[in-house]
């Protein structure tokens, strides 16, 4: 078991699926039909595969498991290393359970290019799957800014109407953020003389330096989240995005962001965390609170979800510097939740979307009448993402606010208005386009869900509900690498503090 | 002068008289003979790497120390070897369908080629200034090749006049180099500038030494010398474009890392501003000015004067990690320029090159090979992971923050951030745009394995980057050492 290559089989596997779709030869017709099955397949089979972890995952371990090392660029003495623990391995299945979904969204949705759509799937399922895996500095930043190039043209082929301005935001926004990263990853190269993560974990940077580099993890990172004032990208690629595409960059794509805060930033630079921690609550609370405020306001279904998004990674960033037990588990359950939930609400629109073409609210309404079955998937999710007790929304925000209230009154005390004003504009949502008369003539005719819509939606629905009554499974996971985070933090600024009273 | 001593230089020898016998066999047999001419320079060349790969490796000088062997002057000839053979290939069906095929092509290419193994291995300024006028003469005879054109007339004029004046201005700096040292030995400079001490080189030696600098800034086109690029990209026929691209730009840049870390070495403190100052101006006139191109051989032109200027953000360090950056930097640049020209050798509609960006629309549809193959070589010309590009910047930057250039990398990285913008224009074009005509399928089978080959080694680099990155290393480590 131990000798066995999973996390590169897991990571590795889309990609060979993606190869294989290259080769399909025939009309366009056969090439699209097999591609489909293929990527269908591929992501079936690398989610069984991953799910291997899950069932062999140590829970009481906060170190690095299924480990593998490999020698890769000698010369600099960087590894292919791979391994995963508490924190990444539920990001890892989040990955691929959201990936076949994602393939099954688009069966009927994806009409042109079917053969290069599947492929920019797997691709980018290969990448994502493999920077919550790297376990080297180097291998985490090529997978981490190797999604842009999926993601790109998924974006500007398949998207909507200002598809093209959409993408260049996204890819360079996210790129200027990046390359400053690189610049602080080659620093910390040179002055520690590795990239491996679990060495660069142990070791401790000088305080002075690690200010600049916090500051150029955060430019990387914020933009991913993204946090306010640079979470402008956001709205633009997910208005313009295809359905799927929506669902991968809300469902896994911010929270690479996060991660990286969680791995990178909080436990190597931990003086700067603490010094920093102010200026992150003051932005994530803006962001819970103005973009709560921006969602209420919006007139388009996709672009409301996109804010929203925005304020419930707001909850996120704060869970992450509360720097205690509650507050970064919160925030970690947070994240898979809000993967989830927020790509189920991104595929409830894409599924009214595809029989009426208009993503505007005022465009529906009544829709209950004809479609019952969607407006029961979509309320539950609805209220998954206003955090009702018995949904897995709730576990982590209160979590969040928990471990928030600890360090902060003040801080709980606003993010807590965000939850109420999160309440507002999800149920408004929901009335305007479900509830009322059915009035509008072209909405008359249209269908309830069909059987491969349910099949998509019913996996996340139980998670959903799983997740909100019965969350024992996952925190089992995550709590052991969070208390060791919690406690390295704890010691570091413990030695730190101890040098400066000895330096008086 | 025994044969001995004549071993290190038995590449160039070889070359030189294959040169001469190509030139009789040309003349003799005519025009006719232009594809056996072509082949048989190809053939030469790759001779010429096996002569250059058996010559035992190590330091070795000749001719009295005007010329100097090493692992460094290896790794840039074999660059130099596989940008000319492959330019002269890229030329072959080109100049059949444009008919201007004479023999006379390869030939000045090899002679090319020639000049720049003796500027890789010049280790006096009278042997660099003879390389670098051998290459250049070539050069602006095959920049003009096409007689009839307007514009590579144009070209040629224009590469002529500009290229003479900063021969001039080389010519005028090692003058009074000389003037001032005493000497015009490599060794025999940098023996005098370790025994300066205390006291800094006298003035005429720096302004001598800023107008050597000038002189090959320009053969790299690096701003503020690079107003000749554009032009002669867009008028020179295509596989010239090519060729000097990256040929003659790897030669400069051997040369130019040569001169700066061998004999001006200890005066780093001197031409350091001299080199960051011309790296930022590239990299961000690059950037800036080739996002209004229309055309993509101007657009390319601009992107080497960017890459040049990431190049030399590896000679302002001044270290061996510099060097080898450049070395990694130059090897990947080579495989991009030479992958994407044979893209544009591909654009050619009802038998007429086309040339502008927006003729690439919906490329992905037409040909999606050929739209893929394009669109990997930009995102690597990009610098996004995992392709080459990105590592060829990963050692640049990595050099840049060792010496402590801090300002010069967050400069470089940002300013690769807008050059990103217009690399992602052409993958926009071909992808998000509507299908405009298709090209003609008249790609010849030599250009497509040459592209092939080219965008399997920009995206497969990332499983092996030791192969060239350790190669790299020994050569930095001999430069720096000797």
């Amino acid at each position: 078991m131990s000798d066995f290559p999973i996390l590169s089989l897991v990571t590795f596997l889309p990609l060979v699926g993606a190869l294989a779709i290259l080769i399909i030869r025939g009309d366009d017709e056969v090439v699209a039909r097999n591609a489909r099955a293929t990527a269908l397949w591929t992501s079936l089979i690398t989610f069984f595969l991953s799910l291997m972890l899950w069932t062999g995952f140590d829970r009481k371990s906060a170190a690095f498991q299924f480990v593998e090392k490999n020698p890769w660029i000698e010369s600099f003495g960087i590894n292919y290393h791979m391994g995963v623990d508490g924190i990444s391995v539920l990001f890892v299945l989040l990955s691929t359970l959201l990936t076949p979904i994602c393939v099954l969204a688009s069966w009927d949705a994806i009409k042109v290019r079917v053969r290069e759509y599947m492929i920019a799937f797997l691709v980018l399922e290969t990448l994502m799957v493999g920077m919550f895996c790297a376990l080297d500095f180097v291998l985490f930043y090529i997978f981490f800014e190797g999604v842009l190039i999926p993601m790109f043209l998924i974006i500007g082929v398949w998207g909507g109407q200002r598809r093209v301005y959409a993408a260049f935001k996204f890819f360079l926004y996210t790129l200027t953020g990046s390359v400053l990263m690189l610049l602080a990853i080659l620093a910390i190269y040179l002055h520690a003389g590795t990239t491996d993560l679990p060495t660069l974990l142990k070791y401790a940077l000088p305080s002075n330096i690690q200010y600049w580099l916090w500051l150029a993890f955060f430019a990387s990172f914020a933009v991913k989240v993204p946090m306010w004032p640079v979470h402008t990208w956001l709205p633009d690629a997910h208005v313009e995005a295809p359905t799927a595409g929506s669902v991968i960059l809300a469902g896994v794509l911010l929270k690479m962001g996060a991660y990286g805060f969680l791995r990178f930033s909080v436990p190597m630079l931990p003086v700067a965390t603490d010094f920093f921690t102010p200026m992150v609550f003051t932005l994530s609370i803006i962001a819970v609170i103005y973009t709560s405020l921006v969602a209420l306001v919006q007139l388009d279904m996709k672009k409301l979800i996109a804010y929203s998004s925005v304020a419930h990674m707001g909850f996120v960033t704060l869970g992450i510097f509360t720097l205690n037990q509650q507050g970064v588990t919160g925030a970690i359950y947070q994240m898979l939740s809000h993967g989830i939930v927020s790509a189920a609400l991104f595929l409830c629109v894409g599924v009214i979307y595809d029989r009426m073409h208009t993503r505007e609210i005022a465009r529906y309404g009544g829709l209950a009448e004809r479609m019952p079955v969607y407006a029961f998937f979509f309320m539950v999710f609805m209220l998954a993402s206003v955090g009702l007790p018995g949904t897995s929304g709730f576990v982590g925000e209160i979590l969040v606010l928990v471990g928030l209230f600890q360090v902060s009154t003040w801080a709980a005390t606003l993010a807590a208005t965000g939850v109420i004003l999160g309440a507002a504009y999800m149920l408004w949502l929901y009335r305007r386009v479900i509830f009322g008369k059915l009035t509008k003539d072209d909405l008359k005719s249209i269908m309830d869900m069909n059987r491969r819509e349910v099949a998509v939606f019913t996996p996340l629905l139980v998670l959903t509900i799983l997740m909100g009554v019965y969350p024992g499974p996952f925190l089992e996971i995550i709590e052991v690498s969070v208390a060791n985070l919690v406690d390295q933090h704890k010691s570091a600024m413990a030695a730190v503090e101890a040098l400066s009273v000895v330096g008086r | 002068m025994s044969m001995n001593q004549l071993m290190p230089a038995l590449p160039e020898i070889v070359l030189a008289c294959t040169c001469m016998t190509l030139l009789m066999l040309g003349v003799f047999r005519g025009d006719s003979s232009t594809r056996s001419v072509s082949w048989i320079s190809v053939l030469a060349l790759v001779v010429v790497g096996v002569v250059l790969t058996s010559v035992q490796s190590g330091r070795m000088v000749a001719f009295g120390g005007q010329f100097i062997v090493d692992d460094f002057g290896h790794f840039m000839k074999w660059l130099i070897i596989i940008g000319s053979s492959l330019a002269i290939i890229m030329s072959i069906n080109f100049n059949e369908q444009e008919r201007i095929a004479r023999f006379e092509y390869p030939v000045l290419i090899l002679f090319a080629t020639l000049g720049m193994f003796m500027m890789v291995s010049a280790n006096d300024l009278i042997s660099l200034y003879v390389g670098l006028e051998l290459q250049s003469l070539a050069l602006y005879v095959v920049a003009a090749f096409r007689r009839d054109s307007l514009k590579s007339s144009e070209a040629g004029l224009k590469y002529f006049v500009l290229g003479a004046l900063s021969s001039g201005m080389l010519l005028y700096g090692c003058s009074l180099i000389y003037g001032f040292a005493g000497t015009t030995s490599f060794e025999g400079l940098a023996t005098l500038f370790k025994g300066l001490g205390g006291t800094g080189p006298s003035v005429g030696l720096v302004v001598g030494l800023v107008f050597l600098i000038a002189g090959l800034a320009f053969k790299i086109s690096a701003v503020p010398f690079h107003m000749w690029t554009p032009d002669v990209y867009e008028g020179a026929p295509t596989p010239v474009t090519a060729f000097f691209a990256v040929a003659p730009k790897i030669a400069a840049i051997a040369l130019f890392i040569r001169v700066l870390t061998g004999p001006f070495g200890v005066l780093i403190a001197e031409w350091q501003q001299v080199i960051i100052l011309i790296s930022i101006a590239s990299m961000v006139l690059g950037a800036l000015a080739a996002i209004w191109q229309d055309n993509i051989k101007r657009l390319l032109a601009y992107s080497s004067i960017g890459h040049m200027g990431y190049a030399l953000i590896g000679l302002a360090a001044g270290t061996e990690a510099g060097v080898r950056g450049i070395l990694v930097y130059m090897a990947i640049y080579l495989a991009m320029n030479v992958g994407t020209f044979c893209c544009v050798l591909a654009m050619r509609r009802t038998g007429r090159m086309v040339e502008g960006i927006s003729d690439l629309a919906g490329l992905s549809r037409n040909q999606p090979m050929l739209a893929l193959a394009l669109a990997i070589l930009m995102f690597s010309m990009a610098g996004i992971p995992p392709l080459a590009g990105f590592f060829g910047k990963l050692y640049i930057f990595l050099a840049a923050i060792e010496s402590g250039l801090y300002a010069l990398a967050i400069v470089g990285v940002l300013a690769s951030v807008i050059g990103a913008y217009y690399y992602l224009r052409i993958i926009k074009v071909m992808y998000f745009d509507e299908p405009a005509e298709a090209f003609d399928r008249t790609i010849s089978r030599e250009v497509k394995v040459i592209l092939v080959g080219t965008t399997l080694f920009v995206t497969f680099f990332i499983i092996r980057p030791d192969i060239i990155v350790g190669g790299a290393g020994t050569a930095a480590r001999m430069l720096l050492a000797g």
